[in-house]
């Protein structure tokens, strides 16, 4: 009945909140070698828009490529040097704007709400004085032809681990309960923990299969790269297919009937997955509330890790921080499936 | 096997959950290829009572002992001597039949020869030999039921627990299924079984009778009609229900 009614409510809430494409507060960092009154004033323009929050300034390429893989900002903002300068002189100083389109939406917004206020400060600047244009200059990285596919494949993948390794699992150990033949396990010499493993590692290979067939597809069919380590990236879908299953034995536990454990599996993960894990929703525009929520999802950590491998090539030094919390949400739920099952046993 | 030729031997069993007690203080005893029935309404205790005696839940007080081991610190060699059909269906439906006796005697850790060798002759007694490779949802809950009860028997337990194993089955099926008991019962097998069909209860060595968490009666059949003065053993179940209320 909660399952029934609250479903809804909090579909409709959720829908409601995540999905804003507009954009809020987005981290954009800045390069401006020479400060000077225009762009200190083009600084302010922008960051006092609310669509941006100043992030870091950056003085070098090195410190660029580094900022965009650790992840700290979705846009850098690069003044060219001596930029009033060249105002004078009656050249056009270019802005350039550097966006991370491994999320290309939000990329191609911030590219073009960026353009939109240069613009702006363009009118107002010859109106004043007649100066000439400030030229800005888009430039998208990990993803130069705003590909569809680099998003989705990085989501899909994580959907379709999430789905198969915690839905199947819950399911089938729901349906052993439902049957009977779990009592007769479980009075049988086996101890619980070869039933769960016996359980578990047919969708474990399953599921790892499937993670290879997409990576695959999406690599010879859609050309989208992977250009960090292979190895890296197997070795970080096995600890997400571990999590997954981990989940699915715990909602197990608590649903005694096949049909629970489909409401339950669907409800806390397929959901989050698709809404709060900034697959398709960017996370920073989401209201407060649903980004500390959004924490507490796994998905949200692994697309996170995926994207930097595949579209960014980063190493395990860029996400030792997301693959920690991957690893800690997992034995969380190992722990509290094997208490669970002993409290059922008592 | 302990000494004294008891297979069970329970000492003031207590089970509480919560302020509910599920099991006041059960002492009983059960002996080497006995069968013994164990009777009692819906919410007695049976159950409950069955689930400690398998070693799948712990009870809250009192001295138990099952195949001469103790439930609270050697379950593993208590599970490795019984068997146990439940009161819902416990074979894998998608499963033939063949299957299914492979797959359990395996968890016991029984050889495939051995399997095969005890299944086909199991089978043959049962006259279902043609089924051997038929899925179990396609046959009857009969023959179904019988066959539960020769996988739980298949490691050859020394013990073997029946948690009313002839529900929704016709009477006939009922009387083959109890000459199975008895057949099981004479090779040494015990046979605990828990049943609310009193005519059943006639075909038990010794029978208890629960109510409300309490065991009211314990003997034999015959014993217990001349006891109440009753024609039949529904007769005993239901004047000794209605004393306690």
């Amino acid at each position: 009945m909660v399952i029934l009614f609250g479903m809804p409510l909090v579909q409709v809430l959720l829908f409601g909140f995540a999905i804003t494409n507009e954009i809020r507060d987005a981290k954009v960092s800045v390069v401006d070698p020479t400060p000077d009154a225009v762009t200190h004033a083009l600084r302010n323009k922008l960051f006092a828009s609310g669509f941006f929050i100043e992030s870091e300034i950056l003085n070098s390429q090195e410190e660029i490529a580094e900022n965009f893989r650790k992840g700290e900002s979705k846009m850098v903002v690069i003044f060219e040097n001596n930029f009033s300068g060249k105002m004078e002189r009656g050249e056009h100083p270019t802005v350039q704007l550097i966006a991370d389109a491994s999320d290309p939406n939000t990329a191609s917004m911030l590219v073009n709400y960026a353009n939109g206020i240069i613009s702006e400060f363009n009118r107002e600047q010859r109106a004043a004085s007649g100066i000439p244009l400030i030229i800005a200059e888009p430039r998208m990285i990990y993803n130069p032809a705003l590909k569809g596919v680099y998003m989705f494949v990085p989501g899909i993948i994580t959907i379709l681990l999430m789905l198969v390794s915690a839905m199947m699992t819950s399911i089938s150990i729901a349906r052993e309960k439902e049957l009977g033949t779990m009592e007769v396990l479980l009075v049988s010499p086996l101890r619980p923990f070869n039933i769960i493993a016996g359980k578990v590692i047919p969708y474990v290979l399953l599921s790892f299969i499937n993670a290879i067939s997409i990576l695959l597809l999406s690599y010879y069919v859609f050309g989208v790269p992977v250009k960090g380590s292979v190895l890296l990236l197997l070795a970080e879908s096995i600890l997400f297919i571990i999590l997954a299953l981990s989940l699915g034995i715990f909602i197990s536990t608590i649903a005694n009937n096949q049909q629970t454990a489909m409401m339950l599996s669907m409800f806390a993960m397929m959901l989050p997955t698709i809404l709060l894990s900034g697959f398709i929703f960017p996370i920073e525009n989401m209201p407060e509330v649903l980004q500390w929520l959004s924490l507490a999802m796994p998905p949200r950590w692994f697309i996170q890790i995926i994207k930097s491998i595949m579209l960014k090539g980063s190493g395990i030094s860029y996400f030792w921080k997301e693959t920690l919390i991957l690893t800690f949400m997992a034995m969380i739920f190992i722990v509290a499936s094997i208490r669970k099952f002993k409290i059922r046993l008592a | 096997m302990s000494s004294n030729g008891l297979v069970i031997e329970a000492e003031n069993m207590v089970k509480r959950f919560g302020r509910f007690v599920a099991n006041d203080n059960l002492t009983f005893s059960v002996s080497k290829g006995e069968i013994f029935g164990f009777l009692g309404a819906n919410g007695a205790g049976k159950t409950t009572a069955i689930r400690i005696l398998c070693g799948l839940s712990r009870p809250t007080s009192g001295k138990i002992r099952v195949a001469g081991y103790d439930v609270y610190t050697e379950t593993e060699k208590i599970k490795r001597r019984i068997g146990y059909m439940s009161q819902r269906f416990s074979l894998y439906e998608d499963l033939t039949v063949i299957e299914n006796f492979r797959f359990f005697g395996g968890i016991y850790g029984l050889k495939r020869a051995v399997i095969m060798e005890r299944a086909q002759n199991m089978l043959s007694r049962l006259g279902i030999k043609h089924f051997e490779n038929t899925v179990i949802s396609e046959l009857p809950l009969g023959i179904r039921q019988k066959l539960a009860f020769s996988v739980s028997i298949l490691h050859t337990p020394e013990l073997v627990f029946l948690d009313e194993p002839t529900g929704g089955v016709d009477p006939i099926t009922r009387r083959q299924f109890w000459e199975m008991i008895h057949e099981a019962a004479a090779s040494g097998i015990t046979v605990f079984v828990t049943t609310h069909y009193m005519d059943e209860a006639e075909y038990c060595n010794r029978v208890s009778i629960m109510v409300d968490g309490k065991i009211e009666a314990l003997d034999t059949p015959e014993k217990l009609k001349t006891k109440y003065q009753a024609q039949n053993m529904n007769e005993v179940f239901l004047k000794l229900a209605r004393k306690t209320n």
